[in-house]
């Protein structure tokens, strides 16, 4: 970044600082790497950290086997050019029983998401996870600290939360205990497409609007990843200019009318935008507070 | 999720304009800089409202945000069918409940002119901790009053810690105006009032707004309804409010944060530059040695910087190989940064477990973390009053002046200098919160000049005389767990072989030494904190040292521990149950514990925290004394530490 002054370049320079701060204070980290846009932001980040140097831990993918085929394909693209370390974990129990977005609403997300990660998290021993949320894109997350202390049972506590001073974050924990590390909190989605833009970072191609097939159900556009798409009676796919602001489950994943097939023209669209990001996630929409009730259950 | 004025300005955006539009958008995204304030007012002022409102106003809310809010509005709202911003704020379910904020959040929102980051604290009176937390991060303080309320005690409270977290800049919000008839006067009064309440607290700016953060006068643009108030809306105010940061003038300062070594061909120490500039070239010292050298890159990702100033994240490679770990601080050579080890410090407590004068925590300056104790609670501060009140512990909260020691020099300058170099937090060493934060005023005592009384004959010569390696086996359990009894017994052995001991008793001392200690909290640390400084002495004499203490806290063994050195400390734990305790009862205590005739008595109604990894373990219901005490003799010789 040329501009030193630009709240950009205030906002890498903190993330940085965060990023090798777990480093240097925690024994096993990992990245839980999403695959979206922030996760493609925070791994650039993450390279600048160490710059010379790789990066000193995994990534870890929690895969529920419902992710657009474009983003696997990504992910593995990534994982390729750069030499990085990847773990996949996938709930084979709960996929073994059929668990499945379809049928099982939000016991599909625990299962395949929050139970996943809790269970990938145990197995590797890992002390510290990184995370792409950011304060800005939901309201319980506002007030998520950028080191959040879990109990022992993965548990976030909201009222149980260390004070943070400064830039002096207490990256201390006792066996089994853990913390999630949120190296974006202070950014907002524009933040995040700007930097994009100006660091040239790659990005699933998704998020950039094309034709798509789309069914239009309660007021979201699901896009058709595969023939494991359960259509409603007299549901038929149109194809439609559409992109994604958000990526997960593609069943579970709105998509937004769009023409903006460029970053300049994302950014464009962004700085007129009136929809939140998360608008489109009917994961968020299952119950009132539902994401702070996630949270407290082991959920990024 | 721009400002308003461009976006007025560009809507609509026909296609062709596109390109031009955010040609303009980013040209501004890149010129302006950031502004992080905090909102403090007690619970009925408004700060949620006056945050929503901002938001709003400066069309940082969404669509599918605002059928949201209309939806809460009617369920939960305070202001019949007006929208309630507050609750745009307002995140979690227990608050919202009660109508509350009871944490800090975070809110973000960006003006053609400047970005905000704010922190919306708490204004109930128990929340002090959430208002400093806030407060550490922030340029500007907001200090919201109702204009029927003008100023109350929790508004002096919130501008002192505000002061004391070295907030230099204030705007006091003069809310509700519409309440009052948009009287001038009242506005007039609660200036003048805080004026006079915040004279001593060495504010470089304060500016008083009156304002309706509900109807939105003199939020974003000024009211026509204050016509005799000429002074700008709150948004102008935070858009041109000039904060004064020149920390890059400063000499370069840069806490090592990671040692940066892909390879044997490269070094580089990574850091957030504190203060100051930085150029290759550049003579840099290192605190901890004093060593100099120069520095011979700044490497990025990016490729090599010319120059790096306050707030970058860089790696340097020096010219010289020398020793430098996270925890040193690169300083500029000309202006070296100083080494202390005793602080006059203000401390804010922030856990439930009260502060104890004397016990061991862990304190975080910069990247180094090192142990350390409050030595001296010189006085707690009323922050109603600002009185001056004398203590012997702290409680969540509390705020107090204190003289803390650590057991190694750091790298610091005083608080009022550097946020980074003079601000700290505490951490408990068995729950690892962080327990208290502070801010250093000075250096009570500068290590460097601090010399050590060289003494000819030291501790090795004295322990070769005896023929013996000194060391310190530290007996703990409960009260008639029999610890005097094994000790006392394995004491006779060593002395049989010609080993020079001594013996600590709990209750020995007790009679001289810690005469003056009773049995609550704070006088058991302090009671085990001497004998531990006792033991100290007796090793350096080259003594073999028995300790023989209930010792309930894990914490103060970990501090004798570290005091002693961990090759010449054996942890002994004298596992005996407390019913067996208790039907010994050897000095009949129990029987008067249990019926309220002793209180604190360890295992009856004050705590006893077993040893977790003990070097010895004597299980006494398995043994007899004897037997016990030839497992400690035979622990020691296996330890090189007799023959």
């Amino acid at each position: 970044m040329s501009d030193r002054a630009s709240h950009l370049r205030r906002l890498e320079n903190e993330s940085i600082h965060i990023i090798r701060e777990v480093v240097a204070e925690c024994r096993a980290p990992v990245f839980l790497y999403s695959i979206g846009k922030d996760s493609s932001v925070l791994l650039r980040l993450m390279q600048k950290a160490f710059h010379p140097s790789t990066l000193p831990f995994p990534l870890l993918h929690i895969d529920t086997r419902w992710k657009f085929r474009a983003m696997i394909e990504f992910r593995d693209e990534t994982v390729r050019a750069l030499g990085l370390r990847l773990l996949v974990h996938t709930n084979e129990a709960a996929r073994a029983e059929g668990v499945n977005p379809f049928d099982h609403g939000p016991y599909y997300t625990h299962a395949m998401k929050t139970e996943a990660l809790k269970a990938a998290l145990a197995l590797h021993g890992f002390d510290a996870a990184f995370g792409g949320a950011r304060r800005d894109e939901e309201k319980s997350r506002a007030k998520e600290r950028i080191f959040s202390f879990r109990t022992a049972n993965q548990e976030w506590d909201p009222k149980n939360q260390r004070p943070e001073f400064w830039r002096l974050y207490n990256g201390r924990i006792n066996k089994g205990e853990s913390i999630r590390v949120f190296p974006l909190s202070n950014w907002t989605e524009l933040d995040i497409w700007q930097y994009i833009m100006l660091e040239e970072i790659p990005i699933v191609p998704l998020y950039f609007a094309a034709e798509r097939p789309v069914v239009e159900r309660d007021g979201s556009l699901i896009v058709p990843d595969d023939d494991r798409m359960r259509y409603h009676p007299g549901e038929q796919p149109q194809l439609r200019m559409v992109r994604f602001r958000s990526l997960g489950c593609y069943p579970l994943t709105g998509a937004v009318e769009s023409t903006a097939a460029t970053l300049p023209e994302i950014v464009t669209e962004m700085f007129t935008a009136r929809t939140s990001e998360r608008g489109n996630r009917l994961i968020d929409r299952d119950e009132k507070d539902s994401m702070e009730k996630k949270k407290r259950e082991g959920y990024f | 999720m721009d400002g308003n004025a461009l976006t007025d300005r560009q809507q609509p955006a026909a296609q062709t304009d596109g390109a031009a539009a955010l040609a303009a958008y980013l040209e501004t995204q890149r010129r302006i800089g950031t502004l992080r304030f905090l909102t403090c007012g007690s619970v009925d002022d408004g700060k949620s409202t006056l945050i929503g409102r901002l938001l709003y106003d400066t069309k940082l809310i969404f669509e599918d945000q605002l059928a949201s809010l209309e939806r809460d509005s009617r369920k939960h709202g305070t202001t019949g069918d007006d929208i309630d911003f507050a609750l745009l704020v307002d995140g979690l379910e227990a608050e919202r409940e009660q109508g509350i904020t009871i944490d800090v959040a975070y809110r973000f929102f960006t003006t053609d002119r400047r970005r905000f980051i704010v922190a919306d604290t708490p204004g109930h009176e128990q929340y002090t901790r959430n208002m400093a937390t806030g407060a550490s991060n922030a340029e500007l303080a907001v200090v919201l009053v109702d204009a029927r309320n003008g100023v109350l005690t929790q508004t002096r409270r919130h501008s002192f810690i505000a002061s004391l977290m070295g907030i230099r800049h204030v705007v006091l919000a003069v809310n509700k105006i519409d309440l009052v008839g948009f009287d001038q006067a009242r506005f007039e009064a609660i200036r003048a009032e805080y004026e006079h309440a915040v004279a001593e607290f060495g504010f470089q700016s304060l500016v008083a707004i009156p304002l309706s953060a509900r109807y939105g006068d003199n939020v974003l643009t000024r009211s026509d309804r204050t016509p005799w108030y000429d002074g700008p809306s709150l948004l102008e105010h935070l858009e041109t409010v000039d904060i004064g940061d020149d920390l890059a003038l400063a000499p370069f300062r840069m806490p090592v944060q990671w040692v940066n070594r892909p390879d044997l061909d490269f070094r580089g120490f990574s850091g957030t530059i504190a203060a100051g500039t930085v150029k290759p070239g550049d003579v840099v010292a290192v605190a901890s040695s004093g060593r100099t050298t120069t520095v011979a890159r700044i490497v990025t990702m990016d490729g090599d910087l010319d120059e790096a100033s306050a707030g970058d994240a860089v790696t340097l490679a020096l010219a010289d190989e020398i020793d430098i770990s996270r925890g040193d601080v690169l300083a500029a050579g000309e202006a070296p940064v100083a080494m202390a080890d005793q602080f006059q410090a203000h401390v804010v407590w922030l856990n439930e477990s009260p502060m104890l004068q004397g016990r061991t925590y862990l304190f975080k300056l910069g990247t180094r973390t090192a142990p350390g104790s409050i030595t001296r609670i010189r006085h707690r501060i009323d922050i109603n009053t600002h009185e001056k009140l004398s203590a012997t512990d702290l409680r969540v909260n509390d705020v107090a002046v204190v003289n803390l020691g650590l057991t190694l020099p750091v790298a610091f300058e005083p608080y009022a200098e550097s946020r980074d170099l003079g601000g700290f937090i505490i951490i408990d060493r068995v729950s690892n919160a962080t327990v208290g934060v502070g801010m250093i005023d000075y250096a009570l005592r500068r290590a460097t000049n601090l010399t050590w009384q060289d003494l000819d004959v030291d501790r090795a010569a004295r322990a070769r005389l005896k023929d013996q390696q000194p060391a310190v086996i530290w007996f703990t359990g409960l009260s008639g767990s029999g610890k005097s009894t094994i000790a006392n017994l394995v004491e006779r052995k060593l002395h049989a072989q010609g080993q020079h001991t001594y013996v600590l008793d709990g209750d020995n001392i007790r009679h001289g030494l810690n005469r003056d200690l009773g049995f609550t909290e704070a006088d058991r640390v302090e009671n085990i904190r001497r004998v531990s400084e006792a033991a100290a002495l007796f090793v350096d004499a080259g003594l073999i040292v028995l300790v023989s203490f209930i010792s309930p806290y894990r914490a103060e063994r970990d501090a004798a521990r570290e005091r002693i050195g961990d090759g010449e400390f054996l942890e002994v734990f004298v596992d005996t149950p407390i019913e067996e305790c208790r039907r010994r009862d050897p000095k009949g205590l129990y029987e008067k514990a249990y019926s309220g005739l002793i209180r604190n008595f360890t295992g009856v109604d004050a705590p006893y925290e077993a040893p977790l990894t003990p070097e010895i373990h004597l299980r006494t219901v398995e043994a007899v004394p004897e037997v016990l005490a030839d497992r400690v003799i035979e622990a020691l010789r296996g330890r090189n530490i007799i023959r």
